[in-house]
Order: C-alpha cells, then structure tokens, then sequence
C-alpha cells in the first residue's frame, strides 16, 4: 500500500466505506458462530462508527478527501442557485477572458524578447530632438554612410546591425501580369549570424554577402512566407524572383521561430542591405540601427561615442548648406544620440500601440474587479443565507480553516469554470482584435502563441480571482458564532456596510471606465466626422507602377484610355492618393531670401485632380496639359497666408530650396480650399500640387515609375470595376501594371483605425461594466430589503409613508453610489494624462465628457433600484405581522 | 482482542472494534499484506499476513521495547 493507493481510495470513499464495514460484520458474525452472545459481541466490539472514521482516516489522504468532498459540496451549492452561478460564471468569464486576450496581446507586442541569442543585449539607436520640419520628435532612421563609420568604431564592443523598415514591395516570380506583394526587409548580412539564427533550409546570409552595393542579389524567405506561398517546397532554392530593377536568387529559408524585429509585422523576405539604393546615400534615412552589446561593456560610453561619430558625420555633410534655414541647421544639429534597450524588437506598431494596449488592458481590468466585486457580493448574500449551517457546523465542531477552505473551493470551483470560458474567449478574440488593427490590404501580424506565459498569466489571474471574491465573504462565513445565530442572527448591519463598500467599489470602477470610454469615443466621432476638405465618393485608386520608368505621356496615354472604359466618369493622376500617408517637403524662399524653417509639402497631380478630389479653386485656374513642371503650381489657403500672408497670391511666385542647394522659381497659378494632404490629425500644412510634366535639361520630358489613378466611377460601389481596370492599365502598355487597388474611403478610414479600435472596444467593456454594476446594485438592494421586510412591514403599520420608505431602501445605497462617483472621477481624472497622446481635441474637463459616465450611471442607478424600491413599498405590512 | 485480554490475565484489555483501525494503518505503511478471502459460510473475511518490511519493523520495535523495559528495570532493581 502506498500514497497512490491512498489517493485512489479519496475518490472511492463509498466502497472504502463498505468494505471496512463487511470486515467488522464478519468479525461479529465470527465472533457469534464461536457461540457468543450477539449482543456481548457487539459491546465488546465498541464504537463501530468511530472506528470506521479512524480506518477510513488512515485509508486515505486526508486534505484531498476534504478537498474532494468540498468540491462536491460545492459543486451542489452552484447547481442549487443555477441562475445566480450561470451570471456569476458568464460575468467572471467576459471579465478573465478579456484580460487573458488583453494580455496576449500586450505579451505578444510589447513583451516578449525576440526569439535570438541574448535578446537582453539588444539596443535600439535614435535621435532625439527638433528634425528638419522643425517639430520637436525622435526619428530612429539612420544613413548608411553613417552607419559603417559607428559599426566600425563600435568594433569590439557592440556589433550593429542595419534593419530597414518591411515594406509592402510587388514582387514577381514569373510575369510582371502576376505581381504580389510581400513583407520585404534589407537587414545586415551578418544578422543571422549575430543572433544565432540557424537556417531551416538552404544558407542564410554572412558578412560576405552585404560588402559591396549591388553584389548579392540573394534572398532568404522567412518560414511563415515559405509555407504559406511555396507549401514547403524543398525545390524553392534557386529560384528567382524581380524586385524593383533587380532580379534575386532565394539562397534559403529562415528558422521557423524568426520572423523578424518588427513585432506587428512578420516579414516574408529579407535581402541584404547592399542590395538598397540608399547604401552610397549621406543624405537618405530608411533603416534602424540594432545594437548588440559585447558582455560586460558599459553602455554609456559607447553611446557617447556613436552619439559623437554622428554629429560629426552630420556636420561634415551640412556644412556649407544652402537649402536649409540656419535654425533649422542649429536645431538638427544639436540632437541627442539616444541607445534604448530592446530587447523585444522595436517596431512602429509598438509605439503606436503600447498606450492604446496600456489603456485598454485597465479597462479589462476595471471590469475584471467590477466582476469580482459582483461575486464578492453575491457570495456574501448566500452566506447570510447560510449563517445557520454555517452555525451548525461549527457547533459539532469544524474548525474555521475547514470553513475557510469550504467557502474557498466553492469560489475556485466557480472562478475554474470562468477561466475555462474566459480562456475559450481569449482564444478567439485577441486574433480578432489584431485583425481590426491594419487596414485588409496590409493586415498586422503578430505571433500569438499560446504558451507557458499565458498560460501562467491565465492561472496567476484565477487565483488572484478567487482570493479578491472568496477570502472576504469565506473568513465572514466561518467567523459565525453559533450563539448569536441562536440568538436570531447576528448584527446585520456589518454586512450591508461590507456590500455597500464593495458597491462604491463598483460604481467607481465603472465611472472610470465609462469616463474614458466617452473619451474614446469622442476622440472618435471628432477624428471621422472632421472635415477632409475633399470627397471620397465613388473614387477608386489605382497605384500603378512601371519598369522601367515610363515618361509621363505615355501615363497620360494609360489615363486616357482608362477614361473612356464605361462606368467611368473621370479618371486623374497624382504621386499618391491623398491621406496615404506619404509626403514631399521642402523648404520655400520668399523673393530671393533664405530658405524658410517650416516647409511646404509638395505633390504631383494632373490637371482636373482638383475637380475629381471637389478641392473647390478659390482663385486663379487649374493646371494645364501644357503647364510644366515649375512654371505653373496650385497652392493652398494655408500656404498662402503662411509663406505670402496673403490670399490674393496668383501670379506671385516663389522658389523650392532643395537640401543640395538648387532653387526651383514656382508661379502660383491658382489657389484652392485647405483639404488634408498627409494625415487628418495633423495640423493643415501649406500644399503645393505641381504639374507632372518636367522638361529635362535636354529637352525632353522626365520619366515616372509610379502614379495613382484616382478613378471617379459611375457605380455607387467603385470596387466593381477594381479587376477591369487592374487589367486595362496594363492593355494600353506591358510595362505598366497596378500594384494595388483601393478606394479613397478605405484610405480616408486606415487614418482612425486605432480610434475605431478604442472607441469600439472601450464602448463595449463600458456597456459590460455598467451591466454588470447595475446587476450587482440590483442584488444588494434586492437583498437588502428581502432583509429589511419585518422592518418596513412594522414601519408601514406604524403609518410610514410610501416615499419615506424608499427613502430609507435607498439611503445607504446612495452614500455608496456618491462616494463611488466622486472617486471615479478622481481616479478618471488623475489618468488622463497617461492617455493624452490617443485623444484628439477632446478635454477631460469638457461637460459633455462629464456628463455621460454621470448620467448614464445615474440612469443604471435609477432602473436598478426600481424593483427593490417597488418590492418594498408592496410589503403588505398585515401579512409580515402575520409571518411572525 | 480476547486473545490479549486471557494472556494478559485481563490486565490489558481493549475494545475489538479498535484492531481495524490499528491494522489498517500498518497495511498503510506496508507491514503487513490484507487479502480478501471467501469463508466455507460464504461471508468473505480479509486475511492479513506479515511482509518482510513488516518482520524487519517487528524486529526493530520489539528490540526497543526489550531496550526500554530492560533499563527501566535495571533502575527499578539498583532504587
């Protein structure tokens, strides 16, 4: 015999029962077949029931039988009041679930260290301070030119890597008529290496292939795209696909673990860095700058010494510039080297989204304690139900811990049963909210293993759970002196005071998240309903590319065969749709002086744009087919009265200093209504829209190798014609193809993706919060007058009046939910700031932001407490008088 | 039990019922072996038997016990 056997015996306590039974009939019955007295027999045989106990005490473990037999007591309990657990379970689940989901996400972004050797030794170099638009921000692009000098005076102590931004590039394995995108990175060729990444096939790069520009036009897939695109073809090495100008070799595919530095993105091919156009360019930043520290070398000083290697390099090269302001020279030259660890990557999601994650995973939690406070509540109420068994235990002698753990293993029963639902939907949901973070055409993805850590996260939440709704009402439960239960109970008051508090608890919680949901919200609905100052009905936009360069007539060509396709109703051209995100800049010089330190953003469009977009002229014309390029440029209102304070400008001109010092004279032709260029939160720029056609020095006009056709369509729906254009573009000419169809609405509502985000989820967690908050109020006051009846039955037949009765159901009630309040609102307060940076012209101080957690709270108050008030004020004071 | 109570000369006597506890403990601990067995009357009775752990238990107890007893009467005959 053994523990195991000892363990079996707890789950088969019946039969454990039984048999220690037979064995004493069978003593007996020996005892009486060697002729003694039955009766005699069993005297001498004792306390049969005692001893039974003592056998079956040392037949098993003991704290398991207890658990077990808790567990099914428990089990019981909950299967009694099935509503009441359903709403308790369903409630808690919502609540773990959603901060299991917040949390994976949170882990998956933000957390967890790359998948490489020593990921503690990761660095991230940027700048810090005012740039070149003369906005103050931190910019982690660096030059390549640059770059080599620090990599090689770091030399000993740190290895640098260079990892250009995954950009969404067309490639093609076979026809330019079958181009699709891929995640395309240009990382060192000496990454893998450095970070002990092992290749899954094939090789993958070394230092030998990233030592001259243009050497190695090798690939390596990383295993996600491999299995994705190519199903794991083993015979994937070798082949070839374009690129840009280039054609690559694929060399080998990555180890499956490794998808990149950039959480938010997982990257589908990387090529070395020699292989970008920027590597020889002083004067273009395109990539981040990872730094792997050599053991024991001491940050700062390296630090100081990249920091210096870059002033001088950025010295050296603007020196003697012409294009640039003095200030602007001053401030750009007068930023910070800053090296920050990064242990898990650095990516532009992580910094656009580690505050929304921040904020929203409080809000989880928010509702988590509202939740828990529910339970807490309810766990209390069943236990003034239960104060007489309760008594009654004790009194035949149970110790308190024993009632402790009673009252514990029911909780934990039902936080488990949570937990399991919850972690069904944190499962589906945290997917779900990753897909609402990208527009569809270029969705994020983030790597959302279900592993040890959430799974240590899940269990950890559970019993925190547990102990934040059982302890209190278990240690209440067990300290019942059996005295006072006999005497009629025990004073009521100092469990209303325990459920009032958790109450004010609630409304608090809730305040706070219903408070910053309307924050969110508003931010919202101000971002989508501010005026672009353009319409995006009907439009259809089609990014198309050529290779080679094409001149700008034979676009002229593509547009106008695309203008007489039916259903179409107007076709222009311009670099890139408005709102893309992209932009042009430069500095501008007002009658021959120096270059100004705010610049002007600048855009290729043909003439009609301004008629497709309905941007209203205000004076002056349009472009012409036979403006070129800087004869003749529309600006807009803001550019006007920023650089000429006038609005009557056309037929001034001024001149575009570039950073190499050429001056380009511009006549102002016309001027049009202020319309959003690169983004809708920014402040409105001064626009320049200038004509394609640019005579070269020769004479002849200048080449293009990409434009968007903005498609005005006759349909409601502009997609409907998406595939008949797509493949029209490339009819009038083979070497034109359309990279990527989308409308300018998708486009309009990619720039409030991570408000829609907010807002919809942080409407919903308020619209559960104030749900479970109302429930939970609805119980207490339920509870509280089902105590209370005799009272105001007495009251009633005393002469109380109707109102004074719903006075005093609701007095304490209402200190609870004021106080709760009034701390919602300080502790809304006290965190706006943290969330400042995701809210758009809303103030935390407008009435309107004020008023709709209070009044909504109040309204949940008010249809909460309705029953109760209206179950008291029935009490038929003749029938309680009756009960008694 | 009527066993010790006789030997004992009713010096010693115990309840009978308290012999199952005390050898449900030590086939717990493995000294002895219990197996169930169906009697001639047809009631079915368990049959315990020492095992080797069981003896070498045996052993050691009644060596302590021989200890103990000797010297408390070593100092009861020196008193």
């Amino acid at each position: 015999m053994s523990l195991w056997s000892r363990v079996v015996n707890v789950f088969r306590g019946n039969r454990l029962n039984r048999e220690i039974e037979e064995e004493f009939e069978t003593h007996i019955a020996e005892a009486v077949e060697q002729g003694r007295d039955p009766e005699e027999a069993r005297r001498a045989f004792g306390a049969a029931t005692q001893r039974r106990q003592e056998s079956h005490d040392a037949l098993v473990v003991g704290w398991l039988d207890s658990l077990r037999a808790d567990l099914v007591f428990g089990w019981r309990q909950l299967k009694r009041n099935k509503v009441t657990s359903f709403a308790a379970i369903l409630s808690l689940a919502l609540a773990i679930g959603a901060c299991t989901s917040a949390f994976r996400l949170i882990d998956a972004l933000l957390l967890r260290p790359l998948p490489v050797a020593h990921p503690e030794r990761l660095y991230v170099l940027s700048r810090q301070g005012i740039g070149f638009d003369d906005k103050p921000g931190s910019f982690d692009s660096w030059m390549y030119p640059c770059f080599q000098l620090m990599r090689a005076a770091a030399k000993g102590d740190a290895e640098l890597i260079a990892v250009s931004y995954a950009d969404r590039a067309d490639v093609t394995y076979k026809t330019d008529q079958e181009m699709e995108k891929a995640n395309l990175q240009h990382v060192s060729g000496w990454m893998f290496p450095t970070f002990g990444i092992e290749p899954a096939l094939g090789r993958l790069f070394t230092e030998n292939d990233d030592l001259k520009p243009g050497a190695a036009p090798y690939a390596v897939l990383s295993y996600d795209y491999w299995s994705r695109r190519f199903g794991r073809d083993p015979n994937v090495i070798g082949r070839t696909f374009h690129f840009g100008d280039g054609v690559y070799q694929i060399v080998g595919v990555s180890e499956k673990k490794f998808t990149g530095t950039e959480p938010g993105t997982i990257v589908d091919i990387f090529i070395p860095t020699m292989m970008h156009r920027g590597v020889t360019r002083s004067d273009w930043t395109w990539f981040r700058t990872i730094v792997v520290m050599k053991p024991g070398v001491a940050g700062e000083p390296l630090r100081a010494k990249l920091a210096a290697i870059t002033h001088a390099f950025e010295e050296n090269r603007l020196r003697g510039e012409s294009g640039l302001s003095p200030e602007t020279l001053k401030n750009v030259l007068a930023n910070q080297v800053l090296m920050e660890p990064a242990p898990t990557g650095v990516s532009g999601m992580q910094q656009d989204y580690n505050r929304a994650l921040g904020a929203l995973g409080v809000l989880v939690l928010m509702v988590l304690l509202i939740a828990c406070a529910n339970v807490a509540n309810l766990m209390t109420a069943q236990a003034a139900a239960r104060a007489r068994e309760m008594a009654l235990r004790v009194s035949i002698g149970a110790g308190r811990w024993r009632l402790v753990q009673m009252v514990l293993v029911e909780s934990a029963l039902l936080a488990l049963l949570a937990a399991a639902s919850g972690a069904l939907f944190a499962w589906w949901s945290a997917p779900f909210v990753v897909s609402m973070i990208n527009p569809p055409d270029n969705p994020a993805r983030l790597i959302l293993p279900a592993d040890w850590r959430v799974l240590g996260f899940g269990i950890a939440l559970t019993l925190i759970v547990v102990l934040l709704f059982g302890l209190l009402p278990a240690l209440r439960a067990s300290s019942v002196k059996p005295v006072s239960i006999l005497k009629g109970g025990d004073d009521p008051h100092s469990r209303q005071r325990l459920m009032h508090g958790m109450i004010a608890l609630q409304v608090a919680f809730c305040f706070l998240v219903l408070f910053v949901a309307g924050l969110f919200v508003t931010t919202f609905e101000r971002l989508s309903n501010k005026p672009t100052g353009f319409s995006t009905e009907r439009l259809l936009l089609l990014e198309t590319t050529s290779r080679p360069k094409q001149s700008s007539l034979y676009w002229d060509q593509v547009a106008d065969h695309l203008r007489a396709m039916p259903g179409v109703e107007r076709v222009s051209q311009a670099s890139w749709a408005l709102l893309k995100g992209v932009g042009w800049n430069d500095s501008i010089s007002v009658n021959g002086g120096p270059p100004s330190t705010d610049l002007a953003y600048f855009m290729n469009v043909s003439p009609g744009f301004l008629e497709t977009m309905r941007i209203p002229l205000v004076s002056g014309r349009d472009l012409r087919e036979s403006d070129t390029y800087p004869n003749a440029v529309i600006v807009n209102e803001t550019f006007a009265r920023k650089f000429l304070n006038d609005v009557n400008v056309v037929g001034r001109s001024v001149e575009k200093a570039s950073d190499d010092g050429s001056r380009e004279r511009m006549q102002i032709v016309g001027v049009m209504r202020d319309a959003d260029y690169r983004g809708v939160r920014e402040p409105m720029l001064p626009v320049v829209f200038v004509p394609f056609h640019h005579m070269g020095a020769t004479g002849e006009m200048r080449t293009v190798s990409e434009e968007t056709f903005i498609v005005r369509t006759a349909s409601a729906n502009p997609l409907a014609l998406a595939a008949t254009l797509r493949q029209e573009v490339s009819k009038v000419h083979s070497k034109f193809h359309v990279s990527n169809v989308r409308t300018q609405l998708e486009l309009n509502q990619a720039q409030t993706v991570r408000e829609r985000l907010l807002a919809t989820l942080a409407f919903f967690f308020g619209a559960v919060a104030l749900l479970l908050a109302g429930v939970g109020l609805y119980g207490v006051l339920n509870y509280s007058v089902q105590q209370r009846e005799r009272e105001i039955g007495i009251r009633m037949a005393l002469g109380a009046q109707v109102d004074d009765v719903a006075r005093r159901v609701m007095a304490g009630i209402s200190v609870a939910v004021a106080i709760g309040a009034v701390a919602g609102l300080a502790l809304g307060l006290a965190s706006v700031r943290y969330i400042e940076s995701l809210l758009y012209q809303v103030k935390a101080t407008d009435a309107g932001v004020l008023a709709i957690p209070c009044l909504t709270i109040l309204l949940a108050v008010v249809i909460a407490a309705l029953p109760a008030v209206l179950r008291a004020m029935r009490i038929d004071p003749v029938a309680m008088l009756r009960v008694e | 039990m009527s066993a010790i109570s006789e030997m004992s000369e009713d010096v010693l006597r115990a309840e009978e019922g308290s012999l199952y506890p005390a050898l449900h403990r030590m086939e717990e601990a493995g000294w002895i072996l219990a197996e169930w067995v169906t009697k001639d009357t047809g009631r079915r009775a368990r049959v315990y038997e020492l095992t080797a752990a069981g003896r070498k238990q045996l052993a050691a107890v009644e060596s302590r016990w021989e200890t103990v007893t000797s010297a408390v009467n070593r100092i009861l005959r020196t008193v």
